[in-house]
């Protein structure tokens, strides 16, 4: 049997792994969706943007539904806490992604243009929405969030929504937004060809300019504006997790501890300045294969960032800072732990694989022409 | 003290959008297998026409199947925003299910419907039928773990509460797999949705030919819907059954219920085929009874006695009193956890710990609960009669008259004169909507059977809701039925247009629309694939 501790850190690297994949895959067509009135100038080129990723965002956004089913399985706490008190910014979420699947699917049916415009403009809310709001979650999330628990560890939520859209949220917000712009007009640029790729370009180098620097300005707004949390006593590792059982405090620049004590972290956010300044390079000498994986590593560093600038706190309280929940306090069980640490060490390389696969056959590059002879099975 | 009112509303949201969500998860499940089997008769006689037929009815498959994402997206979430409590009370065991079933079914489902529907000109015909079959397994895996969860809700085995964690956590995975319950709702569930996309099959292939239109493909979709359809009913009936016995083992005061049995018979007790319900003073005015039967049904034997809701409530009140002692106890160890005296305490009575969080709706301090209030929760341990038995008999009749349409449908497609029976076409046109009453009565049957639980026996419903005000969840609540009526009569616009329209929307030249519009080609006798 694994030992607890080892559990937690490996399913606190696993949630991790989750959401870089989300951004990488869903996240990827998030950026198409984003992009889609912009880019797409007209019906036929619209529907050559679709179609580079129709036949992907649905294996894609299973990555969000299973991260949302692993954070329930195995930050349960996490879980509770974080959606029910970012009540509305998740009904948000839940509803912009809501034309995503019936867009895609529906919008060609029909050949009339205000119909194909209503459903272009809900597939942009579907991709532009969520990157945004989970930028803004992680903006709030370093800042602290205003919930604590009763003795029963019932959850009590004190902030509103509109608070949520606090200045340094709404950066992080905008971090999250511009670099999968970014990353959804690389992958436009490897599947079209003509107008729509030399949009894409210019998209990806625009987004991917506006990433490094809104990252940039907000690690120095987390290294000096913004107050780190501390634990100071409980809380230990390997214990059952209790998140009452421990004390924390609020510090000016505590954020940057991790980075003072373990120096080679600093490789994350070294990642993420490099793969979005790759990506922006690569963009420029048209090799957008080598910008996808560019930018991919830059989300990676970037999100591997937010991470480990927390770490170990998931999600710090603000109002009552011994609430927060940490990667030790607030886990399932050791069992369930281990149980999900052996299923997804099984399925998950699986589903890589597979999507891998999908990938290949039905690669090459998607045309108006592709779209003008398949006028009746595309999207 | 708790909001009823935010418990009720909260209520209501989790059953509009689970309801939603159910018009068409079912008919995925099924349909995915009718293309199987369509698709595997292309790859075996190479008939274009039964591609053709794998690609008009995945047409409408998708156009379902749209919305199946769509709602199924929020019950991912729905736990965590309305259900925090809930969420972490029981996140440790109902959690895993969840995600496995996304890293296991989900995923394969979705990363292959893409391939299914954009993957004809790139695949070999036996690597898109392998395709469209790892979809059909995706699809009913799903099923499994969802309700592998929703089994462990109604019968939470492998598993046992913590104090020190304040939840209940896993102690055997396979007890909760293996779960009787989920089992048999599994089975049942599946075949209720093969039944459901057979009927949409058979309705519209009916329709087809009452017009006279496209009859060879019409008639080769009757006659796998037809074969399809029968297996699948009798095997929901015959599951169906299993799972009232699994009811009658786990949740006596489910079945008393839906039977409006209020009282122990001597075994074997008798059916009420229907009632007049006097729920105030819990018995019936009148009811026409089958001897035996019930008995028989629940138990599977003629000497054992299944319990009625006034026995039930008896029962009841001595856990709920035990309980108090387990609340208390818990309440002390949660405050102080080297406190012996709580921790024999708590162990004695732990197993009515659940029973004693009930009276937690009418007092804060459970240990100050009055005779009052005791008896109070004890009504609440049995869940309104008269909409389980109505709901039930509705859907049990509705599972009989669709029984009776696919036998008929069967024989008359093994006759082979099926097309000459217009009243056959016309009964199986009128009742494509038929699942749908019986399975969306069958989800409120299982779910409001299990109250006043959220977990039977462990958690209340009144403690599981999230600490929301009562006007966040009204708010969302119309939000979500907005979206979701709207975007349904898009669904139905874009089903019915394309239902219609039938095969000559796959713009072959080969179907009825192209042919009066001047197209040369007889139905089914052009080899050629569209340039």
């Amino acid at each position: 049997m694994l030992d607890y501790e080892v559990l937690k850190v490996i399913w606190w690297l696993f949630i991790g792994v989750l959401l870089v994949g989300f951004a990488i895959m869903d996240g990827h067509d998030m950026g198409v969706g984003t992009l889609l009135p912009f880019v797409g100038r007209n019906d036929n080129e619209r529907r050559v943007l679709l179609n580079t990723v129709g036949a992907h965002w649905e294996g894609n956004q299973v990555w969000f539904i299973t991260g949302g089913g692993a954070i329930f399985a195995a930050w349960p706490l996490v879980y509770a806490t974080a959606f029910s008190g970012f009540y509305w910014a998740m009904a948000a979420v839940l509803w912009s992604l809501f034309f995503r699947p019936v867009g895609f699917d529906y919008r060609s049916k029909i050949d009339n243009p205000t119909w194909r415009n209503t459903w272009d403009w809900g597939l942009f809310l579907g991709g532009f929405v969520p990157p945004l709001i989970f930028g803004v979650a992680f903006g709030n999330l370093l800042e602290g969030v205003p919930f604590h628990f009763d003795n029963d560890l019932r959850s009590f939520y004190t902030g509103s929504f509109w608070a949520l859209l606090n200045p340094f949220a709404l950066l992080t917000g905008l971090v999250s937004t511009a670099m999968i712009t970014m990353h959804g007009a690389n992958f436009l640029m490897i599947r079209t060809d003509a107008d729509v790729y030399r949009r894409s370009r210019t998209a990806s180098m625009l987004f991917g300019v506006l990433a490094v620097v809104l990252f940039a300005v907000a690690g120095v707004w987390v290294a000096t504006g913004i107050n780190g949390f501390v634990v100071t006593g409980g809380d230990i590792p390997g214990a059952l997790p209790n998140p009452m059982d421990k004390t924390v405090i609020v510090q000016a620049g505590a954020w940057m501890r991790n980075y003072s004590n373990y120096p080679l972290t600093m490789l994350l956010p070294v990642l993420g300045f490099l793969g979005v300044l790759l990506s922006i390079l690569l963009a420029g000498v048209h090799k957008p294969g080598m910008a996808f994986i560019s930018s991919s590593v830059g989300m990676s560093g970037i999100i591997g960032t937010a991470g480990v600038t927390m770490f170990p706190f998931i999600m710090p309280s603000s109002t009552d800072p011994q609430s927060s929940l940490t990667v030790w306090d607030s886990v399932s069980s050791h069992m369930t732990l281990e149980l999900m640490f052996f299923v997804t060490l099984i399925f998950l390389p699986l589903v890589i694989f597979y999507t891998s696969w999908a990938y290949k056959v039905l690669s090459g590059k998607i045309t108006v022409d592709f779209i003008k002879s398949n006028d009746h099975s595309a999207y | 003290m708790i909001s009823m009112e935010l418990v009720d509303i909260s209520r209501i949201q989790f059953a509009a959008v689970a309801l939603f969500h159910f018009l068409f998860v079912p008919l995925t499940l099924g349909m995915v297998f009718i293309l199987v089997i369509m698709e595997s008769t292309y790859v075996l006689t190479g008939k274009q026409i039964y591609k053709d037929m794998t690609q008009f009815w995945g047409k409408l498959f998708g156009i379902n199947f749209a919305l199946g994402v769509t709602t199924g997206i929020t019950m991912e979430f729905q736990f965590g925003t309305n259900w925090a409590y809930y969420s972490h009370y029981v996140g440790d065991v109902f959690g895993a299910p969840l995600a496995i079933e996304g890293l296991m079914a989900f995923f394969l489902e979705s990363t292959f419907i893409g391939l299914f529907f954009f993957g004809w000109d790139k695949l070999s015909k036996v690597k898109h039928l392998m395709v469209t079959i790892l979809v059909a397994i995706g699809s009913n895996l799903s099923a499994l773990w969802i309700l592998v969860a929703n089994g462990w809700m109604n019968n939470p085995v492998g598993s046992e509460f913590s104090y020190v964690t304040m939840r209940m956590e896993m102690t055997d995975f396979w007890d909760v797999i293996f779960n009787p319950q989920a089992q048999a709702k599994f089975v049942h569930t599946v075949s209720a949705g093969y039944v459901t996309a057979s009927v949409f099959v058979l309705g519209i292939s009916s329709w087809y030919l009452l017009k006279g239109r496209d009859i060879e493909f019409a008639k080769r979709s009757f006659r796998i819907a037809a074969a399809f359809g029968l297996a699948s009913a009798l095997s929901v009936i015959v599951l169906g059954d299993d799972s009232g016995y699994v009811v009658g083992e786990n949740q006596q005061t489910k079945l008393a219920a839906i039977e409006a049995m209020w009282h122990t018979e001597p075994a074997p007790a008798s059916f009420n085929l229907i009632a007049s319900i006097n729920e105030a003073e819990q018995k019936n005015n009148w009811a026409i009874e089958i001897p035996y039967v019930m008995g028989i049904l629940g138990t599977r034997s003629l000497t054992k006695q299944i319990p009625g809701i006034v026995e039930i409530k008896a029962r009841n009140k001595q856990h709920i009193i035990n309980g108090i002692h387990a609340v208390v106890a818990l309440t002390a160890l949660r405050s102080n956890p080297a406190d012996e005296a709580a921790k024999t305490a708590f162990d004695q009575y732990k197993a009515d710990l659940g029973f004693g969080l009930l009276l937690k709706k009418y007092t804060t301090n459970v240990a100050n609960a009055t005779p009052r209030m005791i008896q109070q929760a004890t009504d609440d341990t049995v869940p309104r009669v008269t909409p389980l038995f109505w709901s039930f008999r509705v859907m049990v009749a509705a599972g009989f008259s669709l029984l009776a349409l696919l036998s008929v449908a069967f024989y008359a497609s093994v006759k082979n004169n099926f097309m000459r029976k217009r009243w056959l076409l016309r009964w199986a046109l009128w009742f494509i909507p038929v699942p749908w009453i019986a399975i969306e009565l069958g989800w409120f049957v299982a779910e409001y059977g299990r109250q006043p639980w959220t977990i039977y026996g462990v958690l209340p419903t009144c403690l599981s809701a999230s600490s929301l005000t009562a006007g966040s969840v009204y708010g969302s609540l119309a939000g979500f039925v907005l979206l979701y009526t709207g975007l349904f009569i898009v669904e139905m616009y874009l089903m019915v247009k394309f239902a219609r329209q039938g095969p000559s929307s796959l713009y072959t030249g080969r179907y009825q629309d192209e042919l009066r519009q001047g197209g040369s080609a007889l139905p089914n006798a052009a080899p050629a694939e569209k340039a």
